[in-house]
C-alpha cells in the first residue's frame, strides 16, 4: 500500500480527488474552493491600512488558513512519508532546454539552480520569485480568483466569467513560458 | 478592531456585505464572492479542522501529483506534457457532476443548511489580471496553492514569493478603484 502511494499519482487520480475537494467544502459547511482569497484575508488582518477593500470581517474567513494550513501539513507528509527518491522525469525537449540556461538540476519540486536564496540576489532570480510571486498576488486578486478559485470553483459552477479568466490565465502563462522566459532564464 | 465586536452572530454577514459594498461603484461580492464565507452558522473554532483535514488531502495530492513542480508547469505552457491538463480538466468534470448533483438534490450541508451558489459578473478584472496571473503562474511556476505546498515541502524560500504575493494583493487592494474593470 505504502509502496503504492509513493509512486508519482496519475492525472486522473489526482484530478479527480481535487475535483471531489469542491463538494467536500460545500458540504462540510457550504464553503466555496478557493486559496487566493487567504492572501487578500491575510492583508485584511495584518495590514488594512484603511483600504476599503481589506476591510471586512475576515474572521469569519478563517476556515480558509486552516484550509491552507492543511495544504502545508499535506505537502510535509507526502514529503516525508511518501517520498520517492526518483527525480522527476522531465520532458526531454524541456530538459535540453533548460540545460543550455545553465539549468541541470532537476530533482526538486523548483529547480534549485533558480529558487534559493542566493539567486534571490541576481536579477534572474529577483525577476523570477519577487516580480513572479507580485504577478501571482496581483493578478489573482484582480481577476477576483485563481485556478481553484476559477478554473475549478467557477467553472464546476458553469460560470461564464470563470470561464474567461481561465482563458487568460492560460494565454499570460503561454505568453510568458514561450515569448518572454526565455529571454529572463537567459540573464 | 471594535465594530466586530458589536457584530451579532446574525447580523455579521449582512454587516460585513455593507462593509465591503461602502463606497465601491461595483458590486465586490459578485466579483470577488468564491472564498467567502457564505453559511451563516456559527460553529466553535475547533469545527475548522475539518478544512484542515481536506487542505491536507489537497497538499499531499499537490506533490504526489507533481502539480507543484516547475517542470510541470512549464511542460503545460509549452504543450509538451498531457499532466496538468488531465489533472484540471479531471478535476473539473469532477466537480461540475459534483455541483450539478448537489442543485438536482438540493443537498444540504452536515449541518442541515442548504448550500449557496452565486453567479459571477463578467469585468475586465478577469482579463487583465488572468493575463497577469497566468505570468506569474509560468515565472513561479505555481498558482497560489502551489505556493503554500512547496513551502510545506521545504522549499522555504519560495516563502520570498509568498510573501511578494501577498504584497500584490496588498497593492491591488491599494489601487482597485483606479484600475479598470
Amino acid at each position: 500500500m505504502m509502496e503504492f502511494l509513493k509512486q508519482p499519482w496519475t492525472w486522473y487520480v489526482a484530478g479527480a480527488i481535487i475535483g471531489l475537494i469542491v463538494p467536500a467544502l460545500l458540504i462540510f459547511g457550504n464553503k466555496h474552493f478557493g486559496i487566493s482569497s487567504n492572501m487578500r484575508h491575510i492583508c485584511a488582518a495584518c495590514f488594512p491600512a484603511n483600504i476599503a477593500y481589506f476591510k471586512y470581517n475576515w474572521k469569519k474567513e478563517i476556515w480558509n488558513f486552516f484550509f491552507v494550513g492543511g495544504v502545508i501539513i499535506g505537502a510535509m507528509i507526502a514529503t516525508v512519508l511518501l517520498n520517492n527518491d526518483s527525480p522527476i522525469q522531465v520532458n526531454q525537449h524541456l530538459a535540453s532546454d533548460l540545460t543550455g540556461y545553465g539549468i541541470t538540476d532537476f530533482s526538486g519540486m523548483v529547480p534549485k539552480q533558480l529558487f534559493s536564496f542566493e539567486s534571490l540576489f541576481t536579477l534572474r532570480g529577483f525577476i523570477m520569485m519577487v516580480i513572479g510571486g507580485f504577478l501571482v498576488g496581483f493578478g489573482t486578486r484582480y481577476a477576483g480568483g485563481c485556478t481553484s478559485g476559477h478554473s475549478i470553483m467557477g467553472l464546476s459552477n458553469l460560470q461564464v466569467p470563470s470561464f474567461i479568466a481561465t482563458c487568460c490565465f492560460m494565454a499570460g502563462g503561454f505568453i510568458m513560458a514561450n515569448l518572454i522566459l526565455p529571454f529572463i532564464l537567459r540573464l | 478592531m471594535p465594530q466586530e465586536n458589536n457584530l451579532s452572530d446574525t447580523n455579521t454577514k449582512a454587516t460585513m456585505a455593507n462593509l465591503i459594498n461602502d463606497d465601491m461603484d461595483f458590486e465586490i461580492r459578485s466579483l470577488d464572492s468564491m472564498c467567502i464565507n457564505d453559511s451563516q452558522q456559527q460553529h466553535p473554532w475547533w469545527y475548522n479542522f475539518k478544512y484542515l483535514t481536506i487542505g491536507i488531502v489537497f497538499g499531499i495530492v499537490f506533490v504526489k501529483a507533481e502539480i507543484i513542480s516547475w517542470f510541470r508547469i512549464q511542460e503545460m505552457f509549452r504543450l509538451q506534457s498531457f499532466h496538468m491538463f488531465g489533472v484540471i480538466g479531471t478535476a473539473v468534470v469532477v466537480g461540475m457532476i459534483s455541483v450539478w448533483l448537489i442543485k438536482k438534490f438540493s443537498i444540504k450541508t452536515i449541518h442541515g443548511e442548504s448550500i449557496s451558489f452565486h453567479p459571477k459578473k463578467f469585468n475586465k478584472g478577469q482579463v487583465y489580471g488572468g493575463l497577469l496571473f497566468g505570468m506569474g503562474w509560468a515565472l513561479t511556476g505555481a498558482c497560489p496553492g502551489p505556493l503554500f505546498a512547496q513551502i510545506g515541502t521545504g522549499a522555504l524560500v519560495i516563502s520570498v514569493v509568498l510573501a511578494s504575493a501577498i504584497a500584490g494583493t496588498w497593492v491591488y487592494g491599494y489601487f482597485r478603484e483606479r484600475l479598470p474593470h
